[in-house]
């Protein structure tokens, strides 16, 4: 694999560096991610799950890892804290992460109850500290290397990212929000986090993903690993305005144990090409819900892609991905869902509709359903299209010009995913990308 | 207030309208009657402005102007209401936004400000109450999960918001039951008025027991083909449309 040798090249410098030096067990993860790595490469539109998404210039540019500390690197004073302030949650606590290094200066973790660790990914892996147990137990393991490139790149590659750990039965007042800066153009921020929430615990993340100078070119690969116990619930949300020529990877891949809940909401907005996974495990009767928003202008390239993997019985499972493509911006979605034979009882149902709104715009929705058991319900359904004509009649039949009423829709139709948000300050945020994202649709927020 | 006159209508090459006259003056109730294909839907989307119907012949007068090339909004503006006979379900987009944002359409367009926030929730209150509404239906979604009675209601809500000149009423009693129906005519009637005309369409005599017409007109195979006073639609109900329709041929 020529293509990925720069990488490779470059890894022998920043290898000392890497968080998590003292750990054998990581260190041979790490290791075996770099073989796969350097066998494999970036992912390659050969391959099936890949098709629609081409990552060969990732491949040719070398972004570079920024190394050392964030609070004493030399550029720590070009972080804007008044562009940093709007960026973090009010009522939340707020983790937040430069160039794929955590700030504690940025961050925001007092009063977190006793018990409940919102930490630095490097600083629990430090071997002294008391979570290596957990660590070795869980990293990894939501996800194998041979999934893609992505995966195996990330594991070698990253430099830090956030460990997230309730205990059982505790329920956090306030979300997590773990907000991923980048303020270097060429750099490569490449985090790893874990999530764990044990049995009956609840807790709400928020992965915002940010650029901080939008005319920079920066790549960011992220894997999100999260284990949720049994009747545990835990709602996560994404919120990805990375900057316009940016290169954005994210995985999350989730386990849920028996009636655990898992809820997704997924906002793609920025970003030249941006690549989501997200792939759960559902054990009996646990309950999952992917919702996803991508808006793409001018060339943007969206790529969605989720696994619902049924494996015991009992298990529900809904999703819902809109998109709304202007431009010749581009969106492809594939939702599999895989029902195990012994997932008796299983109810699943996937949707993805796509609002084109210019003739370069293009959809690729590629929804699978594979059903091992015989005793479902699974239903899927897709749509690309215009606004309803109809729709836009009624409105001019009720005094609304044709062009506004068009806004009225396309900012309807991508309204219905912004008010499944339950925390007011992220609903408020999410609403301003919609309205910035589409000066010439003149939404308003009036239309609320 | 309208006249039309020899007005021929044709979606793609058919003829469906073939040379209707008709003229409603301000304070009148016309009621249009026929059978099922007879074009009586089809007079309501060219009279509001739908696109896909080419006016092939003849014309429509509405005040002294031309309604040949006015867009649908201006329609509206101008005071020309449909009801539809299938409202449509608009999500993401609530009740009272539209309610607003269509008062506030009418009002620019004659010149006058925005409505007051405070007036305009007691004037939409006051009607929702008229219509025996739960408030909770101006913070829902446009008509979106309504029950067929309750998208009907909604129409009448915004005709009573936006006080129109000529209210045209298609099928607005389809789908009603017994206790809907009556909702809906007192709103209906709520806002007669010497100033108003209004134009409904209706399958059934059902709906004239409760808003009294004018004048009835038959509409058979794209023509007017008998008019009247209110007893005409009790000659419809007990002879079917068929007696006219055979009287056409043969005359």
């Amino acid at each position: 694999m020529a293509a990925a040798m720069n990488y490779l090249e470059s890894y022998k410098d920043m290898a000392a560096n890497l968080c998590g030096q003292e750990l054998p067990w990581l260190e041979q993860l790490r290791a075996e991610a770099l073989t796969k790595f350097s066998v494999s490469g970036f992912p390659s539109p050969r391959e099936e799950e890949w098709r629609y998404t081409n990552v060969s210039a990732i491949e040719k540019k070398l972004f570079t890892p920024v190394l050392g500390n964030v609070d004493s690197y030399p550029n720590r004073q070009a972080i804007d804290t008044v562009w940093l302030k709007p960026q973090q949650l009010q009522d939340a606590w707020s983790v937040v992460l430069v160039n794929g290094h955590f700030s504690a200066e940025l961050s925001i973790l007092e009063g977190l109850p006793e018990g409940v660790s919102v930490m630095s990914m490097a600083d629990a892996l430090v071997a002294s500290h008391d979570y290596s147990a957990l660590l070795e137990t869980h990293l990894g393991r939501s996800v194998n290397l041979t999934e893609h490139g992505f995966v195996a790149f990330n594991m070698a590659w990253f430099t830090d990212g956030v460990f997230v750990h309730v205990p059982a039965k505790y329920v956090l007042t306030k979300p997590i929000q773990v907000l991923n800066v980048v303020t270097e153009t060429d750099a490569m921020s490449t985090t790893r986090n874990l999530v764990i929430l044990n049995e009956m615990a609840e807790a709400q993340v928020i992965e915002t993903y940010v650029g901080m100078n939008p005319a920079n070119a920066y790549l960011t690969a992220a894997v999100t690993e999260v284990v949720v116990g049994n009747n545990a619930h835990l709602t996560f949300y994404k919120l990805q305005t990375e900057s316009e020529k940016s290169y954005h990877f994210g995985g999350t891949y989730v386990k849920q144990a028996q009636h655990a809940r898992f809820t997704h909401h997924n906002f793609a907005f920025g970003g030249l090409l941006a690549r989501c996974d997200i792939h759960t495990d559902l054990d009996h009767a646990a309950e999952c819900e992917l919702n996803g928003l991508y808006l793409g202008v001018k060339r943007q390239h969206f790529d969605n892609h989720t696994r619902i993997n049924h494996l015991k019985p009992n298990a529900i499972s809904r999703e819902l991905y809109k998109g709304v493509l202007d431009g010749r911006a581009r969106g492809v979605f594939q939702g599999r869902v895989i029902v195990a034979e012994d997932a008796q009882k299983t109810d699943s149902q996937m949707n993805n509709c796509n609002l084109l709104l210019s003739n370069d715009a293009e959809a690729d929705t590629k929804p699978q359903l594979e059903i091992y058991a015989d005793d479902v319900k699974c239903g899927h359904g897709v749509t690309v299209g215009q606004l309803d004509e109809k729709s836009i009649f009624y409105l001019q039949s009720r005094c609304v010009d044709e062009e506004t009423a068009r806004n009225m829709l396309t900012f309807a139709f991508a309204n219905e995913m912004v008010d499944k948000i339950k925390i007011k300050s992220l609903h408020d945020q999410v609403l301003e990308q919609v309205v910035i994202r589409f000066p010439q649709e003149g939404i308003q927020k009036a239309w609320l | 207030m309208l006249k039309i006159e020899n007005l021929h209508v044709s979606v793609g090459d058919k003829p469906i309208l073939k040379g209707i006259n008709l003229e409603i003056k301000t304070g009148e109730i016309h009621a249009i009657m026929g059978p099922n294909g007879s074009g009586k839907s089809t007079l309501s989307h060219v009279l509001s402005g739908k696109a896909g119907y080419e006016i092939t012949q003849g014309s429509i007068t509405y005040q002294g102007k031309d309604l040949t090339d006015m867009p649908p909004e201006i329609r509206a503006r101008e005071g020309i209401f449909l009801a539809f006979q299938y409202p449509v379900e608009i999500p993401g987009v609530s009740n009272i936004y539209l309610l607003k944002a269509a008062l506030n359409a009418v009002r620019k367009h004659h010149g006058q400000p925005e409505v007051d926030a405070m007036d305009f929730l007691t004037l939409v209150k006051h009607k929702v109450k008229m219509l025996e509404m739960d408030e909770k239906f101006l913070y829902r979604a446009v008509n979106e999960g309504f029950s067929g009675g309750e998208k009907k209601r909604n129409e009448i809500l915004q005709m009573a918001i936006l006080e129109p000149k000529l209210c045209i009423l298609d099928e607005t009693d389809s789908g009603l039951d017994i206790d809907a129906l009556r909702i809906v005519t007192d709103g209906v009637n709520s806002l007669r008025s010497t100033e108003r005309g209004f134009l409904m369409i209706t399958h059934y005599q059902r709906l004239l027991d409760y808003i009294k017409p004018d004048v009835v007109h038959v509409l058979a195979q794209g023509k007017i083909v008998k008019s009247g006073g209110p007893e005409l639609a009790l000659e419809l109900e007990a002879k079917g449309y068929s007696w006219l329709e055979t009287n056409q041929v043969a005359a």
